[in-house]
Formats: C-alpha cells, sequence, structure tokens
C-alpha cells in the first residue's frame, strides 16, 4: 500500500504543477509527434454504406501506438519521486516498447515482463524493446500471457518499490493507477473532440474503440461523457466465439470480481480462480477490463459490443485494402465490429473509430492465418 | 472462539517464541496436509497456516506459486480447504489460520466463507490482497462469527497505517520481513528488529514475522524480537521435492524440527 500511496502523492502534486505539464506537452508535441491526425474514411464508408466514419491516429504516435501518452507521463512521475529504475507488463509490445523508449530518452533502468507466449506473436516488438536497452523477461507461469506478467511486474514492484515504479500500462490496478492512466491518454479525446467539431461543424453520433484493459477507449471516451447525444461503444474480444469459452469477452462472460487489487468484471471459474483467456490480438487477452469501464456500463453510458478473431481479421483487411492502413489488431476490433454493425445504425450516421496503434507487430501472424506463403 | 490467543500464551509461558508452519493445503494431497498437520503439532507447531491455492498468487514466490498450482490441478478449491480444515479440525486443537487472496472468497461469499470456515474450526483467516483499508466489512463479518482478521504490515508501511493494522488485526500483527514476497533467503533484513519492536509500541498486539524465514538462524534471530515465526517456503520445498513420495511426512517433519531454535531465547 504503501508504494501506491506515494505514487498517489505524486501524481496529485503533479497535476497541480505547471512545470510538469509544460514538460509533458512538449515531449508529447516534439518527441511524440502530437497532435495525431484525424482522417476520413471515405473509402471505408463506401464499403459500408451510409455512414460517415472519421479514424483517430493513435497509429501515428512514436512507437505506433496509444501507449506512449501514459508512459511519457509515468515516467516523468517516476523521476520526480527519484525512482531510477522503472518496470513495466506488455501484451503485444505496444507498451513494453512505449515504456523502453521513455527510459531510454529520459535515462531510466528498464525492465519488461513479457508472457512467453506472447513473446512468440511479437516477436517484432521484442527485438525493438531490447534494442532500446531494455531486459525483457520471459513469464513462463500461468498462461505465460498478459495476466502473468503484470503478476511477475507486480512481485518485482512490491519487492523493489524504493527504487522502481511500475508503469502500469493501462486502466487497471489498484487506485491510484486507473484514473492516472485515463488522464494520461485523455489527452487522445481532448484532440479528437476540437479536430472532429472543426472538420465538420458537429459532435460524432457514435465512438468506436476496442477494449482489452480499457485505455485507448477510455482516452477517447472521456472528453465526450458529458455530451449526451454522443453514444459510445467499447469492442470487447470474442476470440473464437463466446460459447467456445476461448475469447477475453468480460462483460458477456465474466462476472465482478477482485484480480490485480481491482473490484471489477473479470473472467473466472466458479469458485474464483482466474480463467485462461483467448484473442488474436495479445493486447486484448486479458481476463479484467478497467474498473471504469465496469461504472460506465452500469450506468448505461457505454455499450459494450464484442468482435470475433475473425471479425478482427475481416476489419484488418479491410482497412488495409480500402485506406492503405494496417491497424494493430486490437484496433482491428473495432473496425470489425463496425463491420458487422452498420446496417443496424443510422443512415448517415456520424462515426470515430479510434485507431489505437498500428499493425506492423502483426504481419507475420496475420500472413500466416491468411495462408500467404513467403 | 479463536485459539489463537491462548496459542501464544502458551508458547509465551513455555519461554518460545510461536512457531507457525504453513502448508499449501491439497499438495501433494488432501490427506497429505491432514497427516502433516497432525505431525506438525506434534513436533511442536503452536499454531498452522493453511494456504488456499489460487491461480494467480501475488504475494508468493516461485515454491509457493508451484505448490499452488500443483494443489490446484488436484482440484482443490476454497470448499475443499475447508472440509480439510474440518478435518484436521476433528482430531486436533492446533489454531488453523487460513491464508488466502480474495477473490475465491468473494466469490463464495464473504458471509457464506465464514459461517462454513467457522462451522470447520477455522480460527482466522490472512487475505494477503485485501489491505486494511479496504477490510472494514469483511473484518466484522469475520468477528461475528468468533473468527480472527489478520493483517499483513510490511518494511514500508508508516506509524499511521500500522496504527490502523494494529486496531484490525487479530491476536497479532503479521509483519512481511522484506519488502517482496513469499520464499527462502539468505539473512533476515537488518531492520527487522527496530520494525517489529516499532510494531508492538505502535499497536500494542503480538507481532508474527514472515516471508523467508529458512533458517534455524533466522527463527532464533526472531525469537529474539517477536511473538510468532511463520515458516512456509522451507516446508513447501520439502513437499515439491517429495512429491507423493511414502518419506514425505519423515522428510518434512525433520526439516521443521531443524528450523527450530537449539534455545529458547525468551
Amino acid at each position: 500500500m504503501s508504494p501506491l500511496m506515494e505514487l498517489e502523492e505524486a501524481y496529485e502534486a503533479s497535476r497541480l504543477d505547471d512545470g510538469f505539464r509544460e514538460e509533458m506537452d512538449r515531449i508529447l508535441r516534439d518527441y511524440v509527434g502530437r497532435p495525431t491526425p484525424l482522417t476520413r474514411a471515405q473509402r471505408l464508408e463506401g464499403a459500408l454504406g451510409g455512414m460517415r466514419i472519421h479514424l483517430k491516429r493513435e497509429d501515428l504516435n512514436h512507437t505506433g501506438a496509444h501507449k506512449i501518452n501514459n508512459t511519457v507521463g509515468q515516467a516523468l512521475l517516476a523521476k520526480r519521486m527519484g525512482k531510477s529504475r522503472v518496470i513495466a507488463e506488455t501484451g503485444a509490445g505496444q507498451h513494453g516498447v512505449a515504456t523502453a523508449t521513455v527510459a531510454a530518452l529520459l535515462d531510466l533502468e528498464c525492465v519488461i515482463y513479457m508472457g512467453e507466449e506472447d513473446m512468440a506473436r511479437q516477436a517484432l516488438n521484442v527485438a525493438r524493446m531490447r534494442l532500446l536497452g531494455a531486459r525483457v523477461i520471459p513469464v513462463g507461469t500461468g498462461s505465460r500471457t498478459l495476466k502473468d506478467a503484470i503478476n511477475e511486474a507486480m512481485r518485482d514492484w512490491v519487492t523493489h518499490c524504493r527504487t522502481t515504479h511500475y508503469i502500469l500500462g493501462s486502466v487497471l490496478g489498484a487506485h491510484p493507477y486507473p484514473r492516472m492512466v485515463r488522464d494520461f491518454q485523455a489527452v487522445i479525446g481532448r484532440e479528437a473532440r476540437a479536430q472532429y467539431l472543426a472538420a465538420e461543424g458537429a459532435l460524432p453520433d457514435l465512438l468506436v474503440a476496442c477494449v482489452g484493459g480499457g485505455s485507448n477507449s477510455l482516452g477517447l471516451f472521456t472528453a465526450f461523457l458529458d455530451d449526451a447525444a454522443v453514444r459510445m461503444v467499447g469492442v470487447e474480444a470474442a476470440g473464437e466465439g463466446i460459447a467456445s469459452g476461448r475469447h477475453a469477452a468480460r462483460f458477456p462472460g465474466g462476472s465482478p470480481g477482485i484480480l490485480h487489487g481491482t473490484f471489477t468484471y473479470i473472467l473466472q471459474d466458479t469458485v474464483g480462480n482466474i480463467a485462461a483467456t483467448h484473442s488474436v490480438s495479445a493486447g486484448l487477452d486479458y481476463p479484467a477490463v478497467g474498473p471504469e469501464h465496469a461504472y460506465l456500463r452500469e450506468q448505461g453510458r457505454i455499450r459494450y459490443e464484442t468482435a470475433t478473431d475473425a471479425e478482427a481479421l475481416e476489419g484488418f483487411q479491410l482497412l488495409a485494402k480500402l485506406e492503405g492502413i494496417l491497424p494493430a489488431l486490437e484496433s482491428a476490433h473495432a473496425v470489425g465490429w463496425l463491420a458487422r454493425a452498420w446496417s443496424t445504425l443510422a443512415q448517415g450516421s456520424r462515426v470515430l473509430i479510434n485507431l489505437s496503434g498500428r499493425g506492423d507487430k502483426d504481419v507475420d501472424q496475420v500472413a500466416a492465418r491468411l495462408g500467404y506463403v513467403p | 472462539m479463536s485459539r489463537i490467543p491462548e496459542a501464544f500464551e502458551v508458547a509465551k509461558a513455555a519461554g518460545k517464541v510461536a512457531l507457525i508452519p504453513y502448508l499449501t493445503a491439497g499438495d501433494p494431497s488432501a490427506d497429505r496436509t491432514v497427516e502433516l498437520a497432525g505431525l506438525l503439532q506434534d513436533s511442536g507447531a503452536d499454531l498452522l497456516e493453511l494456504g488456499v491455492p489460487f491461480s494467480d498468487p501475488l504475494a508468493d514466490g516461485a515454491i509457493n506459486q508451484r505448490s499452488a498450482t500443483r494443489a490446484l490441478a488436484k482440484g482443490m478449491s476454497l470448499s475443499g480447504v475447508l472440509q480439510l480444515a474440518l478435518r484436521i479440525r476433528r482430531s486436533r486443537s492446533i489454531p488453523l489460520l487460513l491464508f488466502t487472496y480474495f477473490n475465491p472468497v468473494h466469490r463464495m461469499g464473504v458471509a457464506e466463507f465464514a459461517a462454513r470456515a467457522r462451522d470447520a474450526g477455522v480460527d482466522g483467516v490472512l487475505v494477503t490482497d485485501l489491505p486494511v483499508e479496504e477490510g472494514e466489512d469483511y473484518r466484522q463479518i469475520l468477528d461475528a462469527a468468533g473468527m480472527e482478521a489478520i493483517f499483513l504490515a510490511a518494511p514500508t508501511s508508516g506509524a499511521a497505517r500500522i496504527r490502523s493494522i494494529g486496531k484490525a488485526t487479530g491476536t497479532f500483527v503479521y509483519y512481511v520481513s522484506r519488502t517482496g514476497v513469499t520464499g527462502e533467503q539468505e539473512l533476515l533484513p537488518e531492520e527487522a528488529r527496530d520494525r517489529v519492536l516499532e510494531i508492538q509500541r505502535l499497536t500494542g498486539k503480538k507481532v508474527a514475522v514472515g516471508f523467508g524465514i529458512s533458517r534455524r538462524e533466522h527463527v532464533e534471530e526472531v525469537a529474539g524480537f517477536a511473538e510468532g515465526v511463520v515458516i512456509g517456503s522451507a516446508l513447501m520445498k520439502v513437499v515439491e521435492e517429495t512429491g507423493e513420495g511414502d518419506s514425505l511426512p519423515e522428510r518434512l517433519v525433520k526439516r521443521f524440527r531443524e528450523l527450530l531454535p537449539r534455545e529458547r531465547p525468551r
């Protein structure tokens, strides 16, 4: 508890500190490349029919995903707390890469925990982290994916908390992480709202984003929560289908429980052990959803839907062929859901999709699935 | 009523530190855990800490993680642990302290858990991932059922937190000897003594020291300033090495005896 209290204190102090905000804004602008563009997807509109579709281009951030918005903030906090070492978990590798990147930039020792299964399916990102000077530690316990990497990172943190800050990558874990990570990611929605108003002279009707832990979606949604007319859909990973039991859809397939210091919806068995998850995308392959999502769902503010592995692959190909954009398999779930659900939406709906990351890391896996022989 | 206070009094009267061995329930089997519990009491154990295996044991090091995985593979669950506790209780008076994570308890329902644990003869419960700040409802339910909620204090816990822990915890505060997870270690941190004395002073409660107590010298050292000492991974390592082998009871008892203080410093 003491490290969490220390973190909360440092975070609260940073929010009131103009110097902190200026430094963070400077790095996001000059290093990360913010603001990211808002791109209209006209050929996708043509294929789906009757919608106006925009993409918020978090894939164009330095390192290729939204994750770096949060790692910049937390690494600056680590410096302020006098920590010389940062650790992180990673699933798809995007958060690990983003952490290793800012650790290099800010001269922090860096250790990344990654499940062995994820290391195999995201080999490119493993190499990137190592090139950036991070030590990548394989996690071979449990399901050998994101959940187990978080277990190992938390064990490291409680052991070395005096010198180490744990850069948790999503709106998960114990307070203050869910709120702090949301706040660092909220830049996505602040930019997107202003850009959308400037381009369209109105707000979108519908926001769509994939939900693993849920940081890119909350990052986009938060700035629109008070806009009652803007509807929001979070898309969870249905893997091979909810009925198959091989999925990572916590709302339709899970129940309230406690994991990693958070009370939220989790996938668990009848006696309270955490269940195995499956998704084609490592970044969505996690048994708990951020607690604020559970709250916003209960409030009826956000609707949660799912997309299967196959639908995500469909979304991946649609965006590649129609817009010249390779999306991360995570983000492809949002596109895949829209491609399935568009006919149920009102004609002329204005849709804004959060394209949380780029798909270079997934190319080998997708090519193999599609049977491309090298 | 909890048997824990009396166990500490008896140890104190004998001039010794209360010995608290830990066993993961169901590793290598439920029958063996029941048998080992009896043997440990006969070998000088004052309390028994019974671990509820969990899929994601965040507070545990590698030895206890693997032990939990084996127990889960054998089908052990919280319900199974409570049945096992009852089997121990039918023939043994040793106080039983459950060491668990919160999700299985939440899944069963705290009230139902408390009723069933009480009926099984459990005396106290330690939920590793339920901090005192979040544990008041749970503590009251346990209290109403006549069981003790035991809370953890860490080397990094400040005075205000230690006071809150002292108010909420039962007979003793469980002091984690080092920052980190369960498992064996070479040396006890030098600060352990001062920290334990501070906790005793701030809370007026007894203190048991755990996490990393894996040598006789550790036990002897802790006996010099704390009222209780928990021995976990050092025993579970023997279980891991011996597995279902017939020599397990003999080897486990031998290991336990090797860890007991030669002299009784108190």
